[in-house]
């Protein structure tokens, strides 16, 4: 097997508001991770006005990688992209690129599942071997583990993402979130100002979790102008993580792993971070947290995971390369992680 | 001593007046904030013991309860001899394994009927003894409702466990289970159950039926 470190893999992420692009060697050393975020400051990401903004810095984004990397395009053996889940448009944005680039230098495509890049990166760069992940970003809240051949899904919410929920709250809060200060870290600042505590509906069944009644009470309690947004902020988040640590531990305790990994873009709250380290730490396991750059979504995951699927031979014909809006992270056969 | 470190409570075994006993204490956990961590562990072993109790009425064998004691969040309980459905699963023939299954589809009928939803319908959570009993523990999370919704949410936590823990046999498992529910619940009530089940699956992520 090729695991050499002047083989390179150029991976391709733009499954919602970010385009990113990894440059990585076989040997998993990143040689460049350049990122660019659609940003609306009202929130929420527009699928159609987000793929522009991918299709518009596209090659920027691909120069600059080339150009950190210190490669040449046609160094390049793999081209990854993530197929899937996402938005449609943003989805297809990236997917456009990368067939024209694997096509125009003459290499293997390979499709990666977004969720599954998220635990690999989380693994090389943390070093875990076997984790509990906890996933938690905008759109994905997840607790899995490997098991016979599969990430196998624990536990997961029910309707809405932990982040989307801040996210939504922020909102209605009438934040404005810009450049490097998404929704999620105002939340975090603003609830580091709250002090007293807000009763709100706490909703765990069995591994999965529910949002949704979480989100709705904070706002009605907003809206009826008797408690501090502060004090909503701080007791939505002590409320959500509690209920997030308490899955984890769950599965710490149905699986009886030796470790704890926590990912995606939420993964960089430090109240949260402490929380799932206070599980890791009762239960006697390593807890790994991944750093904020390879936490949110970027390119480097996408060409990691491409490396270890093309090692596999997991590589797709380019008029097999459709997108997959929805597909699950336990529908993906592993084969490179041994059972 | 410590038997099992769950995830919101440990159990351990004990001799109680001359009784082995367990005893299932919710301690505090570091993580959350005084206000949530009491509010939580109060009410679980307030509740807890009252489910328990009403899940013997509908006919379901749970274990005795001795003592409460609110304050410090433990309760006191019979020990029941025997091995966890989720151990034992794998080694059982096809046939012992989907009476088993149908088994337990008929127990989760009758709390239903009852109101009870258990809440952490995993195979962990369910003790085969030697006299071939299978007995229901862990009511940590369980509430009283007769919602569709709820029964639903229940048995969707089955399912689960079977596809995460047991994905060999996942689907005959699951389906013996809904077989058993269906000849105590009848037709009609397991059909809408069913419907709800799905609906549960697709209002999941990234489901391709939706």
């Amino acid at each position: 097997m090729n695991c050499s470190d002047d083989t390179y893999c150029l991976g391709i992420e733009s499954t919602a508001d970010d385009f990113g692009v990894g440059i990585l060697s076989f040997k998993g050393r990143a040689l460049a991770n350049i990122n660019s975020a659609y940003i609306n400051p009202e929130g929420g990401i527009h699928p159609r006005e987000a793929s522009r903004h991918h299709a518009g810095i596209a090659g920027e984004v691909l120069s600059k990688a080339f150009h950190k990397a210190e490669i040449k395009p046609k160094e390049i053996a793999v081209v990854a992209f993530s197929q899937g889940p996402g938005l449609g448009p943003c989805l297809r944005t990236g997917a456009t690129a990368a067939r024209a680039l694997s096509s125009y230098l003459n290499v293997p495509l390979v499709g990666v599942n977004h969720c599954v890049a998220h635990i690999e990166i989380g693994k090389l760069v943390s070093k875990a071997k076997d984790p509990v992940t906890l996933y938690v970003s905008g759109g994905n809240t997840i607790i899995s583990a490997f098991d016979g051949g599969k990430y196998r899904v624990f536990g997961e919410t029910l309707d809405i993402a932990v982040g989307n929920c801040l996210d939504v709250f922020a909102r209605a809060a009438g934040l404005r979130q810009k450049e490097g200060m998404p929704f999620g870290a105002m939340v975090e600042n603003v609830a580091s100002r709250g002090h007293s505590f807000v009763s709100l509906p706490y909703s765990v069944k069995g591994m999965n979790l529910s949002f949704s009644g979480l989100l709705t009470a904070a706002v009605q309690l907003l809206k009826s102008g008797k408690h501090t947004v502060e004090d909503l902020c701080f007791s939505l988040q002590e409320v959500g993580f509690s209920m997030l640590a308490e899955v984890t531990e769950r599965a710490l305790a149905h699986t009886e792993k030796p470790e704890v990994l926590l990912t995606g873009g939420v993964a960089a709250n430090n109240r949260l971070q402490s929380m799932v380290k206070s599980v890791a730490d009762e239960h006697k396991v390593r807890f790994c947290v991944v750093p904020k750059e390879y936490a949110l979504d970027n390119g480097a995951m996408i060409a990691w995971t491409g490396i270890l699927a093309y090692q596999h031979n997991m590589v797709i014909p380019t008029e097999k390369s459709f997108v997959r809006l929805k597909w699950r992270l336990d529908d993906v056969h592993v084969p490179w992680v041994e059972s | 001593m410590l038997i099992k470190k769950g995830a919101e409570a440990n159990l351990y075994l004990e001799d109680w007046h001359n009784r082995k006993v367990v005893l299932k204490q919710r301690l505090s956990k570091e993580y959350r904030i005084p206000e949530i961590d009491e509010k939580i562990r109060s009410q679980r072993t307030i509740h807890e013991p009252q489910i328990i109790h009403k899940a013997k009425e509908a006919g379901v064998p749970t274990p005795t309860i001795y003592m409460i004691d609110i304050l410090d969040a433990t309760i006191i309980m019979e020990f029941v001899k025997g091995k966890q459905v989720k151990q034992i699963l794998s080694d059982l023939s096809d046939k012992e394994r989907r009476s088993l299954c149908r088994h337990i589809g008929n127990l989760i009928g009758h709390l239903h009927t009852y109101g009870i939803i258990h809440g952490d319908l995993t195979t962990s959570n369910m003790i085969l003894t030697p006299t071939g009993k299978v007995v229901f523990v862990d009511f940590g999370l369980s509430e009283h409702s007769i919602e569709l919704e709820n029964r639903g949410v229940d048995l969707h936590l089955m399912k689960r466990t079977f596809q995460s823990s047991h994905f060999k046999y996942a689907k005959e498992c699951f389906d013996a289970v809904m077989e058993g529910y269906r000849r105590f619940m009848g037709e009609d009530v397991t059909k809408d159950v069913v419907g709800k089940i799905r609906e549960i699956e697709r209002r999941g992520r990234y489901i391709s039926a939706r």
